[in-house]
Order: structure tokens, then sequence, then C-alpha cells
């Protein structure tokens, strides 16, 4: 519904990602100049400028497809490699992390301060790049320009659209179920006690006036939660405190990563909210996504640095095992953007084919994948 | 003081949108029918007194230019001196039915002509003030159109200038008589509520300004404007004049839903806090200024609340809807 939903959405997801891979790598124990190389490589291509600047143009939400295919690209902006079960633990995580933080947000504005954590802890992970380091400063001035003045009102309609993209989302965590902020049905825990927003009462007074704006009477009710007053208000300067701990990076090499792969979700039918029927429309998507990865630097497995594997789960088994025994409705779509050769091909892209190897990745039904084809040969 | 009855399965889960949850009290027919947006689609669905779902109807947005199906924001029935509406809002217009929601009787496309790039262009807020129906956009403006008895010549009678942000709710009430003439209230998301006598020509009468929280729902009772903030609280408001009566520090997150048992005054409020409140609304004798007792308070664990309506004029029952929930929950007064 918003239009200014986009960018607190890609920058959010992105750094729950990269909280996901830092502890990853060294869980895996991969070397310290590859790991290094692999974090810088990805955060540059995320502030990339020209990808930012697009990204911050009033538009919709890109669809969750879309949306995928974009983290898919940046994970592999750099010499590390996933699996697609590895792929699809590590989006499931990212996701259900950053649901997690927005509804859990004391009040919609928050989700700005939530971005801030991400941002401030992405500048953490950069390590000897100054350059690296300005980009994301940048990303910080553009950040709080646009979404500092913004009302109340628009950043409840920001909200509201955050929480219908994540809508029906149950993927249980482990780390989320230990820590007893998720139910074992999938469902986030909603405290009722604690600091009330900034700029909210502490509910319990009913306060009654005269006709003169004088106030006559003052009661008490009992209301059943257990709140205190808020604290201060979170800092949206470059450096501050923000106050809200939501986005904070809560792995550590001794918290291990685990999706439980249990469709806590009974409600198939809703999920038709993604259409597997081909609009034609959606070649403006498409489109737009297909600029936003030509703009992207992509690294090349090839050259003196040789890549590596990145595995999500605890052993090789364990991630074929998870590729196999993943619920129908929990696949992901990713566009496959592949041209075959027999048919007519948009030059543009082309081009930006031309400019990084796409390495063959298992693909789900291949009808869906034609579908897409054949709407690409319009474009 | 309140049990919890049988829940009503739906098919799609309820969307984080306020005021999501309408209901249409048919008591001659011993039926109770529920309106919840989930999307892209809103289902309809009746249900006998003990809660049993009887047959339910999906709807879905009117297609229109643009990438990913439009969202709908609101769904609700109108009530009419000789006709009920279904009305649904959605992000490319107004879509107007006969109550089952089988056939449309009109379809109003929202003109995107004087948005910015970065606004979003919706409709929101729809109330039946006689045989009005207003409904609420994205640029504040408020659309009045006038209902023919039966048929589909639905025509745009009026369009209200006073609101410059988006409108989040809108609520009427038949007009008191001579002293207070005031029966339509519209409410925005920079808070600022206005205060209108409907007719021909609709009259504005009082402006009530906002204090930077959005109003996300309102209710008009016997002159008195009611109105839940994005901040959790309740404000009761003089209509004729403005002034503000009560102020209730009542939740601890937004509120998402007001409504009303007019018959006996009392208001139910939901919030993202998880509760709901049940408010006694009455004047007193020496003065005439509103008062508010507290009647009851509900909490629906781990559930982002989104809508909720009494079932029932003496508000007996209630019912809520609850964000990624798939069901309607019930609660009746033992």
């Amino acid at each position: 519904m918003s239009m200014r939903t986009l960018p607190l959405l890609f920058l959010n997801l992105g750094g729950e990602m990269l909280y996901i891979l830092d502890q990853r790598l060294r869980a895996q124990n991969i070397p310290g100049d590859k790991a290094r190389k692999v974090m810088n490589d990805i955060i540059s291509t995320m502030f990339n400028q020209k990808f930012m600047e697009e990204l911050f143009k009033p538009q919709e939400l890109y669809s969750k497809k879309a949306l995928r295919t974009v983290y898919d690209r940046l994970a592999h902006a750099s010499i590390m490699r996933l699996n697609q079960a590895s792929m699809d633990k590590l989006y499931d995580l990212m996701t259900m992390a950053f649901k997690y933080q927005v509804l859990l947000c004391p009040r919609p504005k928050d989700v700005l301060l939530v971005t801030l954590n991400h941002l401030d802890a992405i500048k953490g992970l950069i390590q000897d790049s100054p350059t690296i380091l300005h980009q994301v400063d940048e990303t910080f001035r553009q950040l709080t320009d646009i979404y500092g003045d913004l009302s109340a009102g628009e950043f409840q309609l920001i909200r509201q659209t955050l929480l219908i993209f994540f809508q029906d989302l149950h993927i249980r965590v482990s780390i989320f179920l230990k820590d007893k902020v998720q139910n074992s049905n999938g469902r986030f825990v909603l405290p009722v006690s604690g600091p009330v927003p900034w700029g909210t009462e502490v509910p319990g007074l009913i306060r009654t006036f005269n006709n003169k704006g004088k106030e006559v009477k003052k009661t008490e009710f009992k209301h059943g939660g257990s709140y205190v007053a808020a604290l201060k208000a979170g800092s949206l300067e470059l450096y501050g405190d923000r106050v809200l701990k939501l986005g904070t990076n809560m792995y550590s090499v001794n918290r291990p990563v685990e999706t439980h792969m249990s469709a806590a979700s009974k409600n198939l039918a809703s999920r038709t909210q993604e259409s597997i029927v081909p609009n034609p429309l959606a070649k403006e998507e498409l489109n737009l996504l297909a600029r936003l990865i030509g703009g992207m630097e992509i690294q090349k497995p090839s050259g003196p640095e040789p890549g590596f594997r990145l595995n999500l789960f605890t052993t090789d088994e364990e991630e074929e095992q998870a590729a196999l025994t993943r619920p129908e409705e929990l696949s992901y779509e990713v566009i496959n953007i592949q041209a075959t050769q027999d048919q007519q091909t948009n030059q543009e892209l082309e081009r930006i084919m031309g400019e990084f190897e796409i390495t063959d990745q298992s693909r789900r039904s291949a009808s869906k994948g034609d579908d897409w084809l054949a709407m690409m040969d319009e474009l | 003081m309140f049990r919890r009855e049988r829940s009503i399965p739906l098919r799609g889960s309820a969307a984080a949108l306020c005021n999501n949850l309408s209901v249409l009290q048919l008591p001659a027919r011993n039926l109770t029918h529920f309106g919840v947006v989930h999307g892209p689609s809103a289902q309809l669905l009746s249900a006998a007194p003990e809660g049993v779902p009887l047959a339910q109807r999906q709807l879905h947005a009117k297609e229109g230019a643009g990438v990913s199906p439009p969202l709908i924001t609101q769904i609700h029935w109108c009530v009419l001196p000789f006709r009920v509406l279904l009305v649904l809002t959605s992000h490319r217009g107004i879509q107007m039915y006969e109550s089952d929601g089988s056939v449309m009787v009109y379809w109003h496309a929202l003109d995107a002509g004087d948005a910015s790039l970065v606004q979003a262009v919706f409709a929101r807020g729809i109330a039946a003030s006689g045989h009005y129906v207003c409904v609420g956009t994205w640029s504040g403006r408020v659309l009045v159109f006038d209902i023919p008895t039966k048929g589909p010549n639905i025509v745009l009678s009026e369009e209200l200038a006073r609101h410059q942000t988006p409108i989040s709710d809108i609520a009427t009430e038949p007009a008191q008589g001579q002293d207070c003439m005031a029966d339509t209230v519209t409410a925005d998301d920079s808070g600022l509520l206005c205060v209108w006598r409907s007719g021909p020509k609709f009259k504005l009468l009082t402006q009530i300004p906002g204090f930077g929280v959005p109003c996300s729902s309102v209710q008009l009772w016997q002159g008195t404007v009611a109105a839940g903030y994005g901040n959790g609280q309740v404000r009761l408001y003089e209509a004729s004049t403005g002034s503000i009566h009560v102020q209730i520090d009542a939740h601890a997150r937004a509120i998402c839903a007001l409504d009303l048992a007019p018959e006996v005054g009392k208001l139910l409020s939901a919030a993202e806090d998880t509760f709901i409140h049940i408010w006694k609304l009455s004047r007193s004798p020496e003065d005439g200024c509103i008062e508010v007792e507290h009647c009851h308070g509900e909490c629906v664990p781990d559930t982002q609340l989104c809508g909720a309506r009494f079932c029932d004029p003496s508000g007996s029952s209630f019912a809520v809807t609850g964000y990624d929930l798939a069901e309607i929950l019930r609660f009746s007064s033992m």
C-alpha cells in the first residue's frame, strides 16, 4: 500500500542475511581473508550507489519471487556459493526475523530504528574498506532524509504494507523457539508487559473534562497488562543510542541457525496471493529487476581467489535431506532469467546476461519457468 | 463476564488493516453475516447464532492496470433505509454489491490524477448516512454517493474536500433531532476529525484537530464522537462543539477498531496490544456531559487484533479478527 516500503524491506532483510552469513562463515571455519572478501563484496554490492538510487524511488513492493531473486544474486556476489537448500533456509531465517521485528516494533516509526540497528551492525562487519563504509553512511543519510520526517500515519501504512507482505509465514526458527519469542505453532509471542511505545501513556487512566475544558474527574481501570512508561526515544543520528534492541545481531557462533520445516499454516488456499498464472503486466517487474541485476557487479568464481560453498546446515547430508523434504507450499519460485537460443531475446537482457555467469542451479517445476520465458520473449 | 464461544474458521487469514471486520446482524433471520479482508480477496460468510458457518463467498478487488493484484482496504455493510449494500474499497476503486455479495451493482474507479509519485492511491473508510454512502480516499477527499431505493443507478453526488491526508474511517448515526444535527464524522491519518450534517449538500459543523497520531477508528453516538488513536488513546468529544470530554489511556499499542452497541451506549475498543475493552458511555444527569465507565477487558494472547464488532444490539456478544489469524473469534457474556 505504501510506496515507501521497499528500501526498508530490502535493507533489513539484507542485514539479517549478513548476520547469518557471518555466523556461518565462522562456524564453518572459512579462512579469514576469504570470509572478509565475501562480506565486503556482498555489502559493497548491496549498497551500490546506482542500485540504492533505484531502490529509494517511490514504488510498489516487489513480488515475493522478484525479491527472492535479488537476494539469490546478492548472496552470489562474491566467491561464495550456496546450494538451493541452503539459500532457501537462509531466506526463511531472514524473512522470519524481520517479520518478528516489524510485529514487535512498539510504534510504527520504530521500524526506522530497526533499520538503523542493521546499518550500524553492517558497518561493524566491513573490514578495512573506507569506501564501503562511506557507501553505507551515504545510505544512512538517504534513509534519514526520507524517513526522518514522515508522519505517524505514513509509518502506519508502511507497517501495514510490510505485515501484508509477511502474512501467513509461520516457519519455526530454533533460536526463536529457544528464546520463547515464538510459540510451537509458529506464531510470535506478543508480550503484554514492558515499556509502552514512545508517545503512548501506560494504560489505565480515564480523565473527564467539563464544558470549559477543565479536568473534573480522574478514574483508573484495570487494563490487564503490566506496562511501564517508555524510557526515551531512540536516536536517528549517525551515531546514537537506538534504545530498541530489535534488529541487532542475535546470532553468535554458539547459537545454531535451524529452522523447522513444518508447514504450520493450514491455509494453503491463501498462498494463491502469489499467482501462478502469468500476468502479462508482470514484465514491467522483470524489466526493473533485470536493470537492477545489470547494475550489480558480480564477481565471477574464476580468477585468483578460488570459490567455496557455504552450507547453512551442519552437514552436507542434512542439506541434501532438507532439499528433499521441503514442503511444496514453502517452495520459493525464483525467476529464471535464461533465454533459449531458438527464440528472440531482448538485446538489453542479452547484454546483462553476458556480464555474469548463471550457474546451473536445480529449479522446481519447469512449467513455471516456461511461462516466464514466454513472457520474456515479448519484451 | 464474557466467555469464548466457538470460532468461525476463515479461508484466509485477516490482513493487518484497521477496522477489518464488518458484521451485519439479521435477527429476523437468525443469521449474522461477517466480512473480513484477507488481501487481494475478502471473505463473506454467514453464521447461525451458535457460530456454525452456513455459507461463504469470496470477493476480489477488480483488476486494473498495474503489476500486482490490487489489495482490498476495507469491506463494510451499509444499512440504508430501503436496502443494504456491501461496499468494498481497494487500491483501484470502490465496488458496491447487493448485501450477499452476489451481484456488483456499481463500480467507481479512483482517479489517480492528482497523486504524486510518492502517494499510494486507495479508497478507505465506508459508512451509510441516510440514503447516502460515504467513502474516503487516499487524498482526504470523501466521496458521497446517492443511493436509490433499488437498482444500480448510483450517482456520485458530492466530494467533501476538508481532509489533507488519507481517510481512515467514517462513522454515522441517525440525526438526533433539533439539538444535535451532526450525523457523520470523518477521520484521517493525521488525527483530524470532521463532523458533518448529511444532505443533498453536506455541511461541515466542526473540526477537531489531530495531535500527530492517526485516528484509526471513529464512532458516533447521541452527539458524542468516540475516536481511537494510534497511540492507544480513546477520546470522546461533544460532536456539536468539538470539545474534548473524556480521554482514556486505553491501550498500549495502536487502536485498530471501535464499535458501538447503540441501544445501550456500549463502546468496544480493540488494539494491536492484544486487548479488547468494553466501555459504558453515558451523560451526566447534572450537566449533560459525557462520562465513561470501564466494563470489561479481554486479552487474546499473541494476537495483533485488526477488527472488532458487537454481534447484537445490546452489546452482549462481540467478534474479533487478528492479523495472520484464519478464524473469527467470538465472545458472549455469561
